[in-house]
Order: C-alpha cells, then structure tokens, then sequence
C-alpha cells in the first residue's frame, strides 16, 4: 500500500513538474537559436540593447516602484486602524480588498475611461502624467489583495494593540507609534508585499495597454507580434524578475522567522 | 484628595456593565493590588486609569489634575503588561529610551537615564540586545524599567507575572515590590492570584462582577473577610449555614449541632452565613470554652507536610489540615471524629 501510494505522489509530482517546465525550457531553448549555427545569446543582445526595450522596462520599474510606495501608504495604516478601532469592518475590508482578483483588470480600466475621460467631471487622460497617475492607481487597486493580505498577516503576527499601548502610555502619538514601532516590526510583511506587487505590476499588460502607456507589458506583446526569437527571450526576462521577487520574498521571511526561531537566551 | 482618587467610575459595554460605581483612594506611595476573577472587571479599571479605555461615568484624579477625559498618552502613567510588549525591532536600551527621546529629553541625560535604569535591573550587559533573545523574566524586568524611565507619577502593571514560569514569578515579584520600595512609586497591580496579591500589597482591593467587594490590608482580607465571595476567594474557607438560636450568647445551629460566634454583626434571629479557615479546625475531644462539632470523614489526602481532610456534618461539608506525624495515625474513612475550633474562629459574612 505505502509504496504504491507514494510512487503514486511521484508520478503527480512529475507530471506537475513537466506540465509546468516543459514550456519554460522549450521557450528558453528557443530564445538561444536565433544564429542558426549554435545556441547564442543573441536574441538577449538585440533585445537589450533595444532602445525600446529600455524605455518600456525603465518606464514599467518606475511606475511599479511608486505602486509599491503609494500601495504601502495606503495599505499599512488602513490595516493597522481596522485592525486597532474598527475590527467589526475587517470583513468588508477583506471583500473589497479582493474585488481585484475577481473583476478583471478590463473592466476596472473601462471603469476608468468612463469616469475619467477627458470630457468627465475629473479628465485623467487628456496629458501623460495625469494618465500616469491612473495608471498607478489602478495598479494599486490590481495589488491591493497581495499588499494588505500580507500587511494583515504581519500585523496578526505581532500583537499590534498591545505595542500600540505601550508606546501610547510612554507618550506617543499615532503617528509615532505606527512610524517608529508598528511599521519597523511589519518590515518583512510590508517587503513581501511589495515584491509580490512588483511582480505584479512589472509585466502587466491590460491596464497600460488600454490606458495606451508605453509599458513592458505591451512592448511584449508587440514585439511578439512582429519577432520571431526575442519574444521568448523577453519571457525569459519576465520570468526571471518574478523569479527574483518571489525569491526575494522566500530571504525576507526567512530572516524574519529565523529572528524567532533564535528565541530565548540561557538564564533568567 | 488622595493621590489617585476613583470617583463612582463605571464601563458599560453595550448593555453589559463591566464596571460599577467604582470608588478607591489611594495614598502616594501605596502598592495596591485589584484581585479577582477573570471577567471581574479589574483590568477595565485599570485600562481607564491608564487612558486606553474611557470611563462611562465617574472621575478619574492623579495628583489633584482630573484625567479622565485626557488621552492615555497625556497621564503620564507607566505601564507594564502580561504579554511584556516590548518593541521586537529595538535593543533592549532603545526600548528603554522610547518615552525619554519622545519627551525630547537632551541626548545625554537619555543615555544616563537608560543606563541608571538598566543597572537597576541588573541587565546593563544585555543593553544591545533585542528582546528575542532574552528570556520572559528578562523581558518584563525590561518592560519594568521603560515603564519607569520617564518618572511617571503612577505604575500600573496588569497580570504582569502570568506568563512566566512558577520559580522566575515568585522571584520577579519580590524584585517588583523591592524596585517599587526603592522608588517610592505609587503602584497598582492587577492579578487574580491571591498569594501574589497577599504577598506583595499594602493594601488588596477585592473585586466581583465590577464591583469593591472589600478594601484591606492583606491580614484583614484574610482574616476578616466580610463577604461570602472574600471569603471563598481568598484562601479555601469553609462556608456554615447557620441559624441563630440565642443573639445574646451568640448560640447557633448548623446542621443539628449547636456552636457560640464569639462576635455577630448583626442582631435578629435567622439564617447567617458563618466562614471557618481550614486552619482554625483541628481533631480533638469536646473541650469548655471551645466549640466541637460531631463529622464523619470523607476523604483523607496525604500531602506530604500537611493532610487535608474533609468531614461531612449533614449538609456542610469541612475542610481541614492537619500536619504529619510519623507517630500518630490518621483517621479513616467514614470514621466518626470530633473537631474543634475557638468561638473567634467563627466569623459571620455579610448577607449577599
């Protein structure tokens, strides 16, 4: 029985693991054969030293960072005041922060056009940086499930109201406590959170392609319209500052439970 | 007025009433301890000492300023809590820095402070390490010392023992009482374990269902307790249901036999509720001028020092021990035996 089951768990294991690689390594393979003589990087040199490419992958990275940084504004306080005076509003918290995964990104940038066209009460898309700004509040709005689901497991993991006292009773404001004591003990939460929204963000396709931004997203996907090797190349690349993010996040909390495993020092 | 002054403070929750016309003064200076059950509204009314909760009614008085409408961060009260609540991303001396470098003290009156205070609880060597890595006896001593480095006018400490282990808490609490000697410190401690609140305190308050039921010395909680609840709480009392049969003499029936109350508080015939400390109750033949009641045994346990036994009357049940003696022999049970106690042992509860 034991054996047979286990052989059993290996054939799914392998069968998962071929589903899942087979295409990453076919589309790697392919990315190397642009010389026909032998396997190159050649496709990754032509894609790098495009100009477009740089401009659609700088473009991309900026507006990610500030999608984390105006996300984590946004998100660390809302949770750390649900979780402290309005915990009755958690659950309808929770329902709108996952709308996003289940409303596609198509119908919140039609939303958008619809509420801030140019002939709207509040026109965003008549110039770039207001369009910009769209952009990034709709990318917020798109990690806004990955950025408060960690903040709020962070913020599970410490004991919020009681350090809020605490720094409360020796003096401090609201805004001193959640700077000096509440956000410094999230810091692995809030960094997981924003590597998971970079990743996000950095290859997203609907939202700046419908806004008309010149993003990564839809660089891929012209370039794929019109190449042959360099689309694959570009995936890899995609892939690879996934990879990074999630990895990222495996160091971060890590370190974090290893600060806890560590606990207790000999003597009293 | 006295230093804190709690003036008919109530909570209500909802509907619920958590806290109920609270009134207690104590003198600067004074260790007093709230102690009661879990949900008998002691740690709410430290809560609203301390500002994190507001009074429903009532006012609240440290040092002649009303604080009950100021903000917690505004009373200048130290605080020390169950679960220690320690920054986890500070060192040990930058935990106890916080509240000095808020008050916008110089820099190096902080570090001459932080260091006073981390001698005081003997960790200076720990000064750079964070409260991970010490243990839970060490991080409430830490707890102890950011509470007190900014000279609050009152330290209130809630459960501030519960966590830790039996011999680091009986050690940790004689630490607390010498600190709170040393700095003149007015303090109030929240427990529900009457040794800690017996041990440490200059006076105990006793509370129930939020309400004072006695405020005394920790002698005169134990002795003379004056409700039915201070009396089961504090210590295992055994509870009489008597009649009075003769006021004068103070006669009185329980379960058939007749015993004399050396002092009842109240005149009238009628039932009264009589406590009796197991320690007061020993074997012993019917002696004049003592009280003797006729038991049978029930059960005998064998502690080691001490033997607890337990006597059934007819409905009252008596608990007693009685300390081991290689040379005697210890009753058996369902034996017939006869206990005696003084009349001042007898003490009459107020009817609940």
């Amino acid at each position: 029985m034991k054996p047979a089951s286990r052989a059993g768990a290996w054939l799914a294991i392998a069968l998962g693991s071929l589903y899942f690689l087979l295409p990453l390594i076919a589309t790697f393979e392919f990315s190397l054969r642009m010389r026909r003589e032998s396997y190159s990087l050649e496709a990754y040199r032509v894609v790098l030293t495009d100009p477009g490419f740089q401009s659609a992958f700088g473009y991309s990275i900026l507006m990610a960072l500030l999608t984390v940084i105006t996300s984590i504004v946004l998100v660390v306080p809302t949770a750390c005041w649900i979780e402290l005076r309005l915990p009755r509003m958690r659950p309808v918290i929770e329902f709108i922060t996952l709308l996003p995964l289940v409303i596609p990104a198509i119908i919140i940038v039609f939303g958008y056009l619809r509420l801030y066209n140019s002939s709207s009460w509040l026109p965003l898309t008549g110039n770039e940086r207001a369009t910009d700004l769209l952009l990034i509040c709709s990318y917020v709005t798109l990690s806004l499930p990955y950025m408060y689901r960690s903040v709020h497991s962070g913020l599970r993991a410490i004991d919020v109201r009681t350090l809020t006292e605490a720094s409360e009773s020796l003096g401090a404001g609201w805004f001193t406590t959640l700077a000096h004591v509440i956000a410094p003990a999230l810091k692995s939460a809030i960094l997981s959170g924003s590597f998971l929204t970079f990743a996000v963000v950095i290859g997203e396709f609907t939202m700046a392609s419908l806004l008309n931004r010149p993003a990564f997203g839809p660089y891929l996907q012209l370039i794929g319209a019109n190449r042959a090797y360099e689309p694959s190349a570009l995936a890899v690349i995609a892939f690879l500052v996934t990879w990074a993010s999630m990895g990222l996040i495996q160091v971060v909390s890590r370190n974090a439970a290893g600060a806890g495993a560590k606990r207790r020092l000999p003597g009293a | 007025m006295a230093f804190l002054d709690i003036a008919h403070v109530g909570k209500t929750f909802g509907a619920a009433s958590v806290v109920n016309d609270v009134n207690l003064a104590i003198e600067k200076g004074e260790f007093v301890t709230l102690l009661g059950p879990s949900g008998c509204g002691k740690t709410t009314l430290l809560r609203m000492i301390a500002g994190f909760e507001s009074a429903s009614s009532g006012s609240i008085h440290i040092d002649g300023h009303d604080v009950t409408l100021q903000r917690a961060r505004q009373r200048r009260v130290g605080m020390v809590f169950q679960s220690y609540a320690l920054f986890p991303t500070m060192t040990v001396a930058d935990n106890i820095a916080y509240g000095l470098k808020i008050a916008r003290e110089p820099k190096s009156a902080i570090a001459e402070r932080v260091e006073q205070m981390m001698k005081l609880i003997r960790l200076s060597q720990h000064a750079q390490h964070y409260p991970w890595q010490l243990s839970g006896g060490q991080q409430q001593r830490v707890a102890l010392a950011r509470a007190l480095a900014s000279s609050p006018r009152l330290l209130l400490l809630d459960e501030p023992l519960s966590a830790l282990d039996a011999k680091i808490r009986v050690a940790l609490r004689d630490e607390i009482r010498a600190l709170q000697r040393k700095l003149g410190i007015t303090t109030l401690f929240v427990t529900h374990d009457q040794e800690e609140a017996l041990s440490l305190s200059d006076r105990v308050v006793v509370m129930n269902e939020g309400r004072i039921e006695q405020v005394g010395t920790p002698f005169e909680i134990y002795n003379f307790p004056r409700t039915r609840f201070v009396a089961s709480f504090v210590g295992t009392l055994n509870i009489l249901n008597s009649r009075v049969l003769d006021e004068a003499s103070g006669l009185v029936e329980v379960d058939g036999q007749t015993v004399t109350v050396a002092r009842l508080r109240r005149s009238g015939h009628g039932e009264r509720t009589l406590a009796l400390r197991p320690e007061a109750v020993v074997l012993e033949s019917p002696l004049a001028g003592r009280n003797s009641l006729m038991a049978t045994i029930e059960e005998v346990n064998f502690l080691g020092s001490v033997v607890r036994l337990r006597a059934r009357l007819q409905e009252t049940v008596l608990s007693f021990d009685i300390f081991n003696d290689p040379g005697q022999t210890l009753p058996q049970r369902g034996s017939r035996v006869a206990l005696g106690f003084s009349h001042d042992n007898l003490l009459e509860l107020e009817a609940s």
